[in-house]
């Protein structure tokens, strides 16, 4: 029978994770600004003007505003904060 | 996914849309920043390069992960009532262990690989003894925290100490008398797994002393798997960023498409005593007698050549071009390359702006770049210069698509060929490290 060994782990200490809430649903989107956020990512933007198009035609009730980031992948506060203020739900795309 | 996630906390309901590949991703993302029910959507992949009328057709279709209509999942994740499940999201510590439970070297073998804590090579098994000996190769206790390392900037970064570096270098097959450079690259803080998409590597060049104590090889095939120290540091580089960060795992943790062999190690000293310029640590305001590391992140593609020959202006410009812009070369060039241009009176820096100045292509070329129009494009439209004016060019317009100090020169090889390589990487710059915030990153002797 082999003998056994001890060895190190190799990976390194994950911070810890603390548990948030999702923010409350409305109803219904009716009547509500939605915010439709461009990433950036290449052709997002065309995907977002096509998102913007169906609800258009689909749910004409849901005002949609298009809007951008300062750049890809950081975070943009104003941005932030003009859709906290002014909206009522978001959509973001395409991209991580 | 991090604005989507912020804009939750800030009580808006939010939809993140990704595509069908980044599933795992999100999910993991979501758990790790305690938010594991986001209501996630996909569609198909790619969005790059589709129509206006495919990506309708996307909107219309059904996502591929939820296997639900795509608008029938965005409207219920935003007007869906919360569960129990999303008003208190996921608090839980993870932790790793120091040691591993007793088994046979053959058990724990296949332990690593199944975890995908290698990089599919055979690894020494990082024993007590091994580490201990490792150990010996710094000063520095081993809980000396180094810093943190995440695989891109929106999942979370974790942090790991000397004994974690060590106990990877083991693996790499790394020696005690190495350590000192493993821990300076791995203080860079910069991941050699990046998960981005583009199968990012890094390279590191090393400088100073240290080189020739280790006895580094800046000579005939430098780059090559022809040496100890270079091959195995760069290897514990790869494996520290992997095994520190929280894995590199394809479709979890790792993205890059066709993946990157730079990725297996890419460490490699600078020929300072037959360079006919300064050194690179030099220029970036090191002394001479400092040993450090650089770290250049990319690893994309590499040009090459000979030369400097009689048209060696239009070689260079077909090469600069031939890059993909986003990510500037570093050139490495060897001595008998370095010394024909010096002895045609360019300095490092003069041919470094000589470079900038004639990389040149339509502007129409230059911006039709999937991260050109992702990272620089923002920049452009915020008037940020070059790149506004680039912006402002007429689509023929020949346009620069590298400043100088985006270029770098380093000078190795064996002088059996006057062969020079443009190879995708930008200089992650100096920085600062974690000894307190106050010395520079890739100064190795802090580590010794």
């Amino acid at each position: 029978m082999a003998d056994k060994i001890i060895v190190h782990d190799p990976r390194g200490y994950p911070p810890k994770v603390v548990g948030k809430r999702l923010a409350n649903r409305p109803e219904s989107l009716d009547g509500k600004v939605l915010y439709l956020i461009d990433c950036l990512f290449d052709n997002a933007d065309v995907f977002m003007e096509q998102l913007r198009l169906w609800f258009a035609e689909n749910l004409p009730a849901v005002e949609t505003r298009l809007i951008k980031p300062r750049e890809s992948w950081v975070d943009d506060p104003e941005m932030r904060a003009k859709v906290v203020a002014d909206g009522d739900a978001a959509i973001i795309g395409v991209g991580l | 996914m991090g604005f989507a996630l912020a804009l939750e906390q800030d009580g808006i309901p939010t939809i993140p849309v990704s595509t069908h590949v980044f599933a795992r991703l999100a999910k993991a993302t979501s758990l790790s920043a305690g938010m594991p029910t986001t209501r996630n959507c996909f569609v198909p992949q790619p969005v790059v390069g589709r129509t206006p009328s495919e990506l309708r057709d996307y909107i219309e279709g059904v996502d591929p992960v939820n296997k639900r209509p795509f608008m029938q999942c965005v409207l219920e994740g935003l007007t869906q009532p919360l569960t129990g499940e999303d008003m208190k999201g996921a608090t839980f510590e993870r932790s790793t262990p120091r040691l591993l439970e007793p088994d046979t070297e053959d058990n724990l073998r296949q332990l690593f690989i199944e975890n995908h804590w290698t990089d599919c090579l055979p690894v020494i098994l990082p024993t007590e003894a091994r580490v201990e000996a490792m150990l010996k190769g710094s000063g520095k206790p081993a809980d000396y925290v180094v810093g943190t390392m995440r695989p891109t900037s929106f999942r979370e970064a974790w942090e790991f100490d000397v004994e974690k570096v060590a106990v990877n270098a083991v693996m790499a097959g790394a020696r005690p008398e190495y350590l000192p450079v493993i821990l300076a690259l791995s203080a860079s803080g910069v991941s050699a797994r990046s998960s981005s998409t583009t199968s990012w590597a890094c390279l590191s060049f090393v400088n100073g002393p240290i080189r020739n104590e280790i006895g580094m090889n800046d000579g005939v095939g430098a780059m090559g798997p022809y040496n100890h120290a270079n091959a195995t540091i760069g290897r514990a580089y790869g494996l520290v960023s992997q095994n520190v960060q929280g894995g590199s795992v394809p479709g979890d943790t790792y993205m890059g498409t066709l993946g990157n062999n730079w990725a297996y190690t890419a460490c490699f000293p600078e020929a300072e005593e037959r360079s006919p310029w300064t050194p690179f640590h030099v220029d970036q305001g090191f002394r001479p007698a400092d040993s450090t590391v650089s770290v250049f992140f990319g690893g994309w593609y590499t040009q090459a050549g000979f030369g400097p020959r009689e048209t060696w202006k239009e070689k260079f410009i077909r090469c600069l071009t031939a890059t993909d812009h986003f990510s500037p070369p570093v050139i490495v060039m060897d001595p008998l390359v370095a010394h024909e241009f010096n002895k045609m009176g360019f300095s490092k820096q003069s041919l470094i702006e000589w470079c900038a100045e004639n990389a040149k292509m339509p502007a129409r070329s230059y911006w039709d770049d999937q991260w050109i129009t992702t990272l620089i494009k923002p920049h452009a439209v915020a008037g940020v210069e070059p790149f506004a004016s680039r912006l402002k060019a007429a689509p023929d317009d020949m346009i620069s698509i590298f400043q100088p100090e985006d270029l770098n020169i380093i000078v190795l090889g064996g002088e059996t060929q006057g062969a020079f390589k443009m190879i995708s990487g930008r200089y992650m710059g100096r920085g600062f490290g974690a000894d307190k915030n106050s010395t520079p990153a890739g100064l190795i002797d802090i580590w010794r």
